[in-house]
This record gives structure tokens, sequence and C-alpha cells, in this order.
């Protein structure tokens, strides 16, 4: 059981959380303008880093969104901040 | 040149104590250019360097392997094939590489131990008993063979499954197919890695792609770890590390990485001859040759390119195992792996040309790539040697997430993905 941590309630096990996507995978508008393949790439398409990831993740306890730097191959955590709806 | 293998041949060489036996392949060395050029030393891999010289006719065909053959996810999964799906693509698909295995050993001279001891899929409740009468109804429509199981029907198949009237999960019946069933995973990399060989495959291991190169807009070989390899046409089939290769050559895919585990038990004497899966649980196992219960289940539940499978879901398949067959908490858990599988939004593979022209890429099998390798490097070869769609793999192209015409088995099939 691995551990993350939540910036709100601190350090928790990893089944109280889920993934919620790429960090920096920002919503194109307006959506009028917006072609099919470019909302494809926003819905679908993933960078899936091998190493070195920026993610979005929720603590399903507590409700809060958050940003979390890891690595995908030895699942080492760098770091963990409060989401501010960044921008990239 | 290897031998054909037959009982006489085995004799034979019995008699001369087996000094005799030639390497089922010779291990290549790259060449500066290929015709045809497979990237990935899996199932799919080797079943589309086969197909491109068997089908094709192609001569000069290589496949580079980072690792060794077969040691990605064709040597780590749970080795069940089935073609129990929705959809009518699906079924097209999945039951063309079903037909294909039923004749793979004679094909390909080499024993993958195919037994068709069929796949039961069991439903809970009596919701989901329609559930199952709508899949089963569905597969025989799209013309592959299911049957509606009531519980005692189950029970035949499967005695020690878990019969209490108190049962968090009881059983009411399920769905069959009886073509379903399980291989020797090992033997199909190396079958077809052999039979490649045999038409003039050059099957290069230890050689890692680093990046693709492009000429006019067109990708025409790869760099390597062993050099500069140039190609008329590229295939890739690297699930597990699509994304990777999909990066070096400047696109993305609608593909995420997750681990998916399994686990055998000690070895006992025969008392499961069948494929069984709970919808209940998502936990599914079968019985090897060995002796082996060989059990399954769902994905770990965070991203990742680490082979190994996390604790938290191995506890939660366990525990599925026990609700299923309360006697099967007396065995030992033996071995627990992991190997990391493409996951596409719709649980559907990923067949066609890519964004780089001349490149095309076989992949995003999900959880499901082992039992589809026949059809998977049958329909690369088609699109390398074509450079066109064949109509099987049509429907599984990368422009399906632009149309909006996804082929969502997430929500059809019946089955843990």
């Amino acid at each position: 059981m691995q551990r993350f941590s939540c910036p709100f309630c601190g350090p928790r096990d990893e089944t109280e959380f889920f993934y919620g996507g790429e960090a920096g995978n920002e919503r194109p508008e307006p959506a009028e303008n917006i072609s099919p393949v470019r909302w494809a790439q926003y819905l679908h398409m993933e960078k899936n880093e091998k190493g070195r990831a920026r993610e979005i993740w929720v603590h399903l306890t507590c409700g809060e969104f958050f940003v979390m730097e890891r690595d995908t191959v030895t699942h080492e955590i760098f770091k963990t901040e409060a989401f501010h709806g960044e921008r990239t | 040149m290897p031998s054909t293998y037959s009982a006489f041949q085995l004799f034979k060489e019995g008699l001369k104590g087996h000094t005799g036996w030639a390497p089922a392949w010779q291990d290549a060395d790259p060449k500066p250019s290929y015709d045809a050029l497979v990237i990935g030393g899996g199932g799919h891999g080797l079943a589309t360097a086969y197909y491109l010289a068997r089908n094709h006719g192609l001569k000069r065909v290589g496949l580079v392997e980072k690792g060794w053959i077969g040691g990605g996810n064709t040597g780590r999964n749970t080795t069940v094939i089935r073609s129990n799906y929705f959809y009518p693509e699906s079924v097209a698909l999945y039951d063309f590489a079903l037909k294909l295995y039923e004749g793979l050993s004679r094909e390909l001279n080499y024993n993958i131990m195919f037994s068709q001891r069929g796949i039961a899929v069991v439903a809970h409740s009596e919701l989901e008993m329609e559930m199952a009468a709508r899949i089963t109804n569905a597969m025989q429509i799209n013309g592959t063979d299911a049957e509606l199981l009531n519980r005692k029907q189950v029970l035949e198949r499967a005695p020690l499954l878990n019969q209490n009237d108190d049962a968090r999960f009881p059983i009411f019946g399920g769905i069959w197919q009886g073509r379903a069933g399980v291989a020797r995973h090992d033997a199909v990399a190396w079958g077809y890695a052999r039979a490649a060989d045999k038409l003039g495959v050059d099957i290069i291991q230890n050689c890692e792609v680093t990046g693709f190169l492009v000429e006019n807009g067109r990708c025409s070989g790869v760099e390597t770890t062993r050099g500069e390899i140039r190609a008329g046409t590229t295939g890739m089939a690297v699930a597990g590390n699509s994304s990777v290769l999909s990066a070096m050559a400047g696109f993305e895919l609608p593909v995420r990485s997750f681990a998916l585990q399994a686990m055998v038990t000690e070895p006992v004497k025969p008392c499961l001859d069948t494929v069984l899966l709970y919808m209940g649980t998502g936990t599914y196992l079968s019985q090897s040759d060995k002796g082996e219960l060989v059990i399954g289940g769902g994905l770990d539940r965070i991203p990742s390119y680490g082979q190994r499978g996390n604790p938290p879901l191995q506890e939660e398949i366990l525990s599925g195992l026990l609700e299923m067959f309360p006697a099967f908490g007396q065995l030992k858990l033996l071995r627990q792996w992991a190997g990391i599988v493409d996951v596409v939004p719709d649980s559907s593979p990923v067949i066609g040309p890519t964004p780089l022209p001349g490149l095309y890429i076989n992949g995003g099998w999900g959880t499901g790539g082992f039992k589809a390798i026949p059809a998977g490097g049958w329909l690369l070869a088609h699109l390398m040697a074509n450079e066109e769609h064949h109509e099987i793999s049509r429907p599984f192209d990368l422009d399906r997430f632009a149309r909006g015409r996804l082929i969502d088995e997430a929500a059809g099939a019946a089955i843990a993905h």
C-alpha cells in the first residue's frame, strides 16, 4: 500500500485517491470554433509520460482536487500541491 | 534450417540422444535496410512479421525487439482466448483471431497447446441474467458461438463454486462460449518466431528504437541502439509502450498505461476444466496444465509503467477468488506479476495508419491483447503491405475518436476491462 499526501489532509492510503487526468490539459474555447480533431485531442489524447509526470488527483474522502508530481515507473512522489485551476 | 517438428522427427532425434535439434530461430544482426520493419517482438509483432512474409510475399522483413521476444505482455497474460464481445466490429476482430488460433498449431508446425475448454461468465441476479441474455443474443447475431446457462449448467461445469444460499454473489446462470480456451502464451511467440524465421524474417533482439527517420514528411526507418535501420514501411506493435514510441514519432495516442496483474497458486490436481469469470467480483481464473490456478482481475488504479502489481488490487482479486471458490483459501500463492497495458477510453484497440505517413500502429489492446495476436498480426501486415485498411481493422482506426465512432466494449461486454 502506497501513501499519497493530500495537501489538505496529509498522508493517506492510495485507495483514498482517484486519478483525474494530466495537468495542463486545458479545455479549448470557444466551443463553436473547436474542430472535432481538437476536441478529440482534449478529451482523449494523452502524453502518458513514462517517468516524471504532472497529474491531477482527487482525494475522495475530502473531495479536494490537487496536483501531484510523481515518477510513473518508480512511483516516487516528488510533490503534491493544491490545485488552483492552473494554466499552461 | 530447423527441421519440421513431427512424431517421427522426435523418435529419430530420440535415437540420437536429442543432439540434432537446430535452434528454432536465428538471433539476427540488423541489416541497413528492409522492405518492411516491425517494432516489437511480442506476439503481435512476431505475427505481423510472419504474415508479411507469408501473406504478402515480402522477402526483406526485419523485426526489432528492445529485450527478448515474448518478454513483455505476451509472457505476462493469463492466456485466455475468447471472442465474447458485444459489438459486431469487436466480434469480427476477436473471432477472426479465435479462428486463426484454432488452426495455429498446424499452421506454424508448433504446438501452442490451445485447449478450447470454454469460458463461463457468471451472473448473480435476475437483472444480470437479462444482461447475460442480451450479450448472448448479440454474440449469436454477430456470428460467434454463445449459450445462456442456468444455475445448474454453471455448477455442472464448475462444481467447486460457492453454492451457499447466503453467498455474497449467488449463481443465477451465465454466458457460455464453448470455443474459448487457453493456450501456452510463450509457445505463441516462439511458434510465430520460428515460422517467420523460416520465411527469412530477421529477428533482432536487444535492439531498442530511439527515434524515427523522417524524410519528406514520411517515416523511412528507425534509429536504434544498434544503428540506423531504413525501411519501406514500418509498423509498431509495442502495447505498454505505445505512447513512448508515438512521442518519438511526434503524435499523441488516446492511451493511458496501467499495470494489469496476474498470479498463480501452487499446483494442485485437476479441479477446474474451464475458464471462469464472475461479473460480481471481476476475478477470473483457469487451471494450467501444470496444475496451478492462474488468476486475474481488473486493472490497478494508478497509471503506471512499473511492471509490478499493487497490493490493494491484489487483495481485491483474491477476495473475489475466495468468494467464488471458498476451498481455494487453503492454497498458497506461488507467483505474482504484472504487465503494462495500453488502456484506451473505449476499451478497443487502435489499428491503422498513424499521423506520421509510412508508420502503422497495432496497439491499445487494454487487458486483452493476447487473444487477438493472430488477427492483430494479420491486420497490421495487411496495412503495411497494402497501405490501406483490411475491412476488419477499419473501425479501429485512430480517426474514430474525432469521428465519435467509439466501440465502447467497456460498457458493452460483461467482462473485466
